[in-house]
């Protein structure tokens, strides 16, 4: 659990994070979501007590972190920067982190396995490849056996077999009922892993949601009726689980919970003509960008809801397909 | 890598078992000396290091005394005037050694990012400059002061029957050899505060080289009624604390090697407290 209220960070003139409130919540991965410099790391350094916030309070599970007596019980962290002298093997590192809690010498050898470090343990880590380096990272993590664990964007720079190692090492540790906090500036990556979604941008908390929220706002797999009796077609379509939007006196209606078929079976039998029935793709990259690609417009939108969702379906948009269908 | 993968899925639920039935874990000052000691065992570099300081004060030791003629008036060291001043004529450069070696165990840190791992385990942080000051001051204490014997020691014979030529058992040369170790470990601790002080391993090292070695220089510029008055309160070598604390002989206008050793230890107290405020104060 790691609760955020008024997090405030400032160095000099230059605000890094800007009244972020938020709480991650055990039992799912939360994706921390946001564009490169939004804040995010900021915003993990904060929580490790490695910054001090400017104002505003950071706890984790139930306290600052620094007043745990095993803080890597509590938190166990990946940081985007490395953090391991190249001098040292993966081996001696985790272990001279675990000898600061009397961490046992077996779970070192444990961590090293979990993290497929087993053949490279003794070797110097500064000749660690990138994917090897965000293993001993996590290994580090979860030296602890914590009850957190707080991921700076994991995924980058790793090869598909450890994106799927990641993402399935992300889904047992929820599973297990631990807060998983994971960030990324990719919303295609985090629509497969998180459960929850913090987005923020230039250090403002743009949204606080979950993913099936946000695909929902972003359009879900709505579908785009044009029809000249859109008031009357609109009365016939509404149902329990349909919803129908639209601006009034306007021709153009967004369907959801129909399919084009559904709704052109319907139009034909009240004898509506219907000019254009496209079933609307989803691109959850351009939700996401819209959302945070102008923080002052999102603002005075006021909703959690994307401007850009009526982006229709291009080449680009296959991923994101699969995405909404699975 | 597809085995490993195969078989972490499977690990990551046994090998992390339910939160329940985890120990407790606890960070203790003790815990951290560990770690340290752990760390100092671990890194090639600070053998290297540390190998140096010591090859260069035994070995600069006996030389001087092997190559010691006083009738070659551009010979090394023809103007020593005893058996401990050739003995640890050494001291200026194995200083230097340790110096780095203080910069490295704290400033390394920074320059790396290992910082960030070594203050997630230990968020309070001082506990962490309290073990790395305590264990480089000792480290450096015994493998000093058994160079500073040493070299004594082997220059001994070749200035026998020479009227420079000292024992153990002469006035005064066991204080000057345990001082010279003393000094050395106070210098290794002033270059670990002085690298978790400036957080970068090139800016420790040339303060330390500034504070030590570069201040009596800059002291020639300043007026020269100023120099009898200020240079004895230098810690360096050069007419300062530390030539005071391993001098036979007190020389005129220099401070007793008691009061030297005061001095000495008001600048390591200082450059301490400035590593601790910035330590405790300032991000990471």
């Amino acid at each position: 659990m790691i609760e955020i209220q008024h997090l405030v960070k400032r160095y000099g003139d230059k605000t890094a994070v800007d009244g972020l409130n938020f709480t991650v919540k055990p039992g799912v991965v939360t994706g921390f979501l946001g564009p490169n410099g939004a804040g995010k790391s900021t915003t993990m350094r904060m929580i490790l007590g490695l910054d001090a916030p400017t104002s505003g309070s950071v706890l984790v599970n139930g306290k600052r972190y620094h007043q745990h007596a095993a803080p890597l019980q509590e938190v166990g962290a990946l940081l985007e920067a490395k953090s391991i002298h190249p001098g040292r093997s993966a081996y001696n590192h985790l272990n001279s982190l675990a000898l600061t809690h009397g961490i046992p010498r077996r779970r070192v050898d444990e961590v090293i396995e979990l993290a497929g470090l087993g053949k490279v343990a003794k070797k110097r880590a500064g000749a660690f490849s990138l994917g090897m380096g965000q293993r001993l990272g996590i290994a580090a993590a979860l030296l602890g056996d914590p009850q957190t664990i707080m991921l700076d964007e994991p995924v980058n720079g790793l090869d598909p077999e450890g994106v799927l190692w990641i993402r399935t090492l992300l889904t047992n540790l929820a599973a297990e009922g631990r807060t998983v906090f994971v960030s990324s500036h990719l919303m295609s990556e985090m629509a497969l892993t998180a459960t929850d979604l913090i987005i923020v941008g230039r250090g403002k908390l743009l949204a606080d949601t979950t993913v099936a929220d946000f695909i929902e706002s972003a359009g879900g797999d709505s579908v785009k009726v044009v029809s000249s009796d859109a008031t009357r077609l609109r009365e016939l379509l509404l149902g329990p689980d349909v919803t129908v939007t639209g601006a009034a006196g306007s021709e153009e209606l967004q369907v959801n919970g129909l399919t084009a078929r559904e709704i052109g079976q319907k139009a034909a039998d009240a004898g509506i003509a219907v000019y254009e029935l496209t079933p609307q793709v989803v691109s959850l990259e351009e939700a996401f960008m819209a959302l945070t690609g102008d923080t002052v417009e999102y603002r005075s939108n006021g909703s959690t809801g994307a401007t850009g969702a009526g982006a229709t379906g291009s080449a680009g948009d296959k991923e994101q397909k699969e995405v909404v269908a699975a | 890598m597809s085995t490993t993968l195969t078989a972490t899925g499977d690990v990551a639920s046994a090998g992390l078992g339910g939160t329940d039935a985890t120990p407790r874990y606890k960070v203790t000052f003790g815990r951290v000396l560990r770690a340290e000691w752990a760390k100092f065992l671990s890194l090639r570099s600070t053998w290297i290091t540390l190998g140096v300081s010591l090859l260069l004060l035994v070995g600069i030791g006996i030389m001087s005394a092997y190559r010691y003629n006083p009738a070659d008036m551009h010979g090394p060291a023809a103007d020593a005037k005893d058996a401990i001043a050739l003995a640890l004529r050494s001291v200026e450069l194995a200083q230097l050694a340790v110096g780095v070696l203080g910069v490295l165990a704290t400033a390394g840190e920074y320059t790396t990012g290992m910082i960030r791992s070594t203050l997630t385990a230990v968020p309070k942080r001082l506990p962490v400059l309290w073990s790395k000051l305590g264990l480089y001051f000792v480290v450096v204490l015994v493998v000093s002061t058994a160079g500073a014997f040493a070299s004594f020691l082997g220059g001994e014979g070749f200035l026998s029957g020479k009227p420079i030529a000292l024992t153990l058992s002469s006035a005064g040369v066991l204080r000057c050899l345990f001082e010279a170790g003393f000094y050395l470990a106070l210098v290794a601790v002033f270059g670990a505060a002085l690298g978790m002080l400036v957080r970068s391993v090139a800016g420790g090292i040339s303060l330390l080289v500034g504070t030590f070695m570069l201040l009596p220089i800059f002291l020639d510029i300043l007026p020269s009624s100023w120099k009898p008055n200020v240079s004895p309160y230098l810690p360096g070598l050069e007419g300062g604390a530390g030539g005071s604390m391993i001098s036979l002989h007190q020389a005129s206008g220099t401070l007793s090697p008691g009061n030297a050793t005061w001095v000495l230890l008001v600048w390591v107290a200082v450059a301490i407290l400035g590593a601790a405020y910035r330590l405790k104060r300032t991000d990471s």
